[in-house]
């Protein structure tokens, strides 16, 4: 590959970092932090959701938009090492969080893998203009971990399909444009094989979007239902019944995300998570600075981060290199779910009895209970640790498969629920 | 270990990886279990020819790096000893040869260069005995009396210290933290053998009682010891923490190709979701070891800022989740496990014997703390 015709990485830097003090406002001190905390009101969510899509034009027109995306798409062209000094330099900086994660990755990013030079044509340039933003269609009431289960069907009518079914957990559809969905367009072979990805505006007539409350007050999540909704065959993803691989890509981008050369995560970490220099806030502002006991749960929180860093570098190498398989990127998503999980632990612990009663002028330590709360999102959301562990010990270890009850037979006749067994 | 290795860290790797494996198989090791030293003086000077022992000194003083990045490469030999449970006094004599190829001069170049033959032993008097064994605590003095110094005071463990003919050693003064090479046979020294976890590396207490020095057996400047010696424990660190994620890769590897083999109710362990379950977790673990011990050689190579907080990183985490991988491989070998006659407990004793040294996880992570709670300024 040639690297003359493109700018260097260093001089790149410079002018991004130029840029972003030139033209982004700091970010006050522990914004975003904390685990899917509640936003004040649907307008302060809505108003900040705007300011992302203005950011990102903000990106577009400055030259930093879809830095590793290809040209031909109104990306930069530039190289991951390109995307990774854009996100050190925003760190500390307001930056669009809601919309890299799943929007870049891993929407736009199957987009790129599979879509057609005409759905790319469309789409990708509004996404990084920041005029569309995607969210993930894949779970279903009935199973989430068992994706190839899904029940939301596609019938062929014609030039279109007519999706049916519902959706479910799907962060931030309420203030969204498209979905990318998984449906199932054949019940007569196995739930492999007959599944389909197709595109679709998110607000139209036939989709319902209703929220859900989490148990600490935040109304991200949605469900949504979908009752003979007309889709062109042409915003159908890859080919008919080979969703599956689809899928399966679509699941790899999930789960590389933090590693992702098309997403912008600042440095110092995503949004919705406890950073180790948070935790000296909790601790500063419980008054256990000083406390040895407390400064151990520092350093194991910042030793997690670091660890946690060094090894999706390490996995991101050896991917790109080949010299690890695709599925190893379970390794990372496993490891960083347990790791945030502990960290979120930390804060509580560090907070003491703030983690049981707090108000508002607790600074750091306030919410840190309602942060325990909510614990095992980092395990579950994106695929559970669970999953992950499966497919280790199957896909990168080889171990034998658990035996399935489903395979080899149509899907139509797999026993779904224990009501439904009879 | 790091994915990719140039082709001449490759050479270090084969050659050391042949040798071991030749000299040193598992049987030598259960072997050298009465050994006095733990290992045979010609085993390691013809180690030493492989380059063991002079990746970490400057070319001028007769040793040099392969790829440019001396601690690096020193790791590919290290995670090749830790897969292997080798024998040999890889930290202590790498930790004194740096130092005095550093700022040791002239007056110690003859043994340094008998450490890059493999015919000289040093070790590296770090730690002292309770209740003043914190990490980096120096009870130890170090008076200067005329043109000598006097040491009185007691390090322990102190590695190979039975078979070293010198001791690199940290006092404090009026002037501060002050190092002097000691030869072992200097009147006042006296070297007592302790027990140990290990099969091949032997501990001391040494003691000194008004021991005396030339002047000249300074390294460094008088009370000018802080930093090197702090450089000393990142190198040592760096190199320890190669080593341990050796060893857990070997009871890995060793613990799935069981698992595979090993049937109960009619199936391989391996088939059972709570094992794999457990198998995947180690996996993570011992791919972040390998992440954290290869980004920690680089930053303590490269002598970055971050290296501090790196290295204590790794060795807070691979001595944590080290020792819990090494146990949850126990656990699945079943009784066979727990016995001697398993290769298993070879790796299980390099990796709890290396959490003990120079600084235990708790420890390291307050080191962290400390430089965590100063990241703001430092950004
Ligand atoms: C914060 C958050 C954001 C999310 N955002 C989205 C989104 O945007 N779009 C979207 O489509 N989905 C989203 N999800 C849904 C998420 O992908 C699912 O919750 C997840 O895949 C688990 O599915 P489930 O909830 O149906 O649990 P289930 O599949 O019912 O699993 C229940 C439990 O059983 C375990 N389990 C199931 N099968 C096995 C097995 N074979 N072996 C061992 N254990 C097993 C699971 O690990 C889990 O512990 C989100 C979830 C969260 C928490």
């Amino acid at each position: 590959m040639s690297t003359g015709d493109i700018e260097d990485v260093e001089t790149f830097r410079q002018r991004a970092r130029a840029w972003i003090r030139g033209n982004l406002a700091p970010l006050p001190a522990g914004s975003g932090i904390g685990v899917m905390r509640a936003g004040e009101s649907d307008e302060a969510e809505l108003a900040a959701v705007a300011r992302q899509r203005e950011i990102q034009r903000m990106f577009y027109d400055a030259g930093f938009a879809g830095i590793a995306f290809p040209r031909e798409y109104g990306g930069q062209g530039l190289t991951a090492d390109h995307q990774k000094a854009f996100s050190e330099e925003i760190s500390g900086y307001e930056y669009p969080a809601d919309i890299q994660a799943p929007t870049f990755s891993p929407c736009a990013a199957v987009l790129l893998d599979f879509g057609t030079e005409e759905q790319k044509r469309q789409h990708i340039p509004a996404i990084l203009k920041g005029e569309e933003l995607w969210m993930q269609f894949l779970s279903e009431p009935s199973a989430g971990s068992d994706v190839a289960a899904a029940l939301t069907s596609a019938v062929r009518d014609g030039d279109d399909w007519i999706l049916n079914g519902s959706k479910i957990w799907t962060t931030g559809a309420w203030w969204s444009d498209w979905g990318l969905v998984l449906a199932r367009t054949n019940w007569d072979v196995p739930k492999h094989r007959g599944l389909t990805v197709f595109i679709l505006p998110i607000h139209q007539p036939g989709i319902e979007v209703n929220r859900i409350e989490m148990l600490n007050g935040n109304k991200e999540f949605c469900q949504e239902y979908l009752t003979d909704v007309r889709v062109p065959d042409t915003d159908r993803i890859g080919e008919v019944d080979d969703g599956w691989t689809v899928g399966t890509r679509w699941m790899f981008h999930e789960r590389m995300l933090h590693n992702s050369p098309l997403v912008t995560i600042p440095a110092d970490g995503a949004r919705g998570t406890i950073r180790a220099t948070h935790l000296v806030e909790i601790a500063r502002d419980a008054g256990r600075l000083e406390d040895p006991l407390a400064r151990d749960l520092i350093g194991e929180g910042r030793m997690l981060d670091l660890v946690t860093h060094a090894l999706q570098g390490r996995l991101s190498r050896g991917l790109r290199s080949g010299r690890m398989p695709d599925q190893s990127a379970a390794i990372g998503r496993l490891f960083t779910g347990v790791t945030a999980a502990r960290t979120t632990t930390l804060s509580f612990n560090l907070a003491g009895g703030a983690s049981a009663a707090w108000t508002d002028d607790d600074g750091a330590t306030a919410e840190c209970g309602n942060d325990f709360l909510l614990r095992q999102v980092s395990c579950i959301g994106g695929g559970t640790t669970e999953m992950a562990r499966n497919v280790v010990s199957e896909r990168v270890l080889g171990m034998p498969r658990e035996p399935a009850k489903d395979r080899g037979i149509a899907f139509r006749d797999v026993p779904r629920g224990a009501s439904n067994r009879g | 270990m790091l994915l990719e290795l140039d082709p001449d860290q490759e050479v270090l790797r084969e050659a050391t990886a042949r040798y071991l494996t030749d000299r040193v198989p598992t049987e030598k090791i259960r072997r050298l279990r009465n050994d006095v030293s733990g290992f045979e003086a010609d085993y390691w000077r013809a180690g030493a020819e492989l380059g063991w022992t002079s990746l970490l000194v400057a070319e001028e003083h007769g040793g040099g790096s392969i790829s440019g990045a001396g601690l690096v490469d020193l790791t590919v030999a290290a995670h090749e000893f830790g897969l292997r449970a080798a024998p040999g006094p890889l930290v202590p004599t790498n930790v004194v040869a740096a130092a005095l190829s550093a700022v040791g001069g002239a007056a110690h170049e003859a043994v340094l260069a008998g450490l890059l033959e493999g015919t000289a032993i040093a070790s590296w008097g770090y730690a002292e005995p309770a209740p003043n064994d914190r990490l980096g605590t120096v009870e130890l003095t170090c008076r200067v009396e005329g043109d000598e110094i006097v040491l009185d005071g007691v390090k322990r463990p102190v590695e190979s210290a039975g078979v070293a003919q010198f001791l690199l050693v940290t006092g404090r003064g009026e002037a501060g933290l002050t190092q002097v090479l000691v030869p072992t046979d200097t009147p006042g020294v006296t070297v007592e053998p302790l027990r140990t976890v290990d099969l091949t590396r032997r501990f001391s207490s040494v003691r000194f009682d008004g021991a005396r020095v030339p002047a000249s057996a300074l390294v460094g400047e008088l009370g000018g010891a802080a930093e090197q010696v702090e450089r000393q424990l990142q190198l040592a660190l760096v190199i320890l923490s190669a080593e341990s994620v050796g060893a857990m890769q070997a009871a890995f590897d060793m613990t799935v190709q069981w698992a595979f083999e090993r049937y109960s109710f009619g199936r391989p362990l391996a088939s059972y979701q709570e094992l794999k379950h457990r198998f995947a977790d180690m996996k993570s673990w011992l791919e972040a070891a390998h992440a954290i011990s290869d980004t920690a050689a680089s930053a303590v190579g490269a002598e970055s800022p971050d290296a501090p907080e790196l290295v204590s990183a790794a060795k807070a985490f691979i001595g944590e989740y080290g020792v819990e991988l090494l146990q949850d491989c126990v656990q699945i070998h079943g009784g066979i496990g727990v016995t001697f006659e398993h290769d298993l407990h070879l790796f299980l004793r390099r990796v709890v014997l290396d959490r003990a040294l120079y600084g235990t996880p708790a420890e390291h992570r307050q080191r962290i703390a400390g430089v965590v709670e100063h990241l703001k300024e430092r950004a």
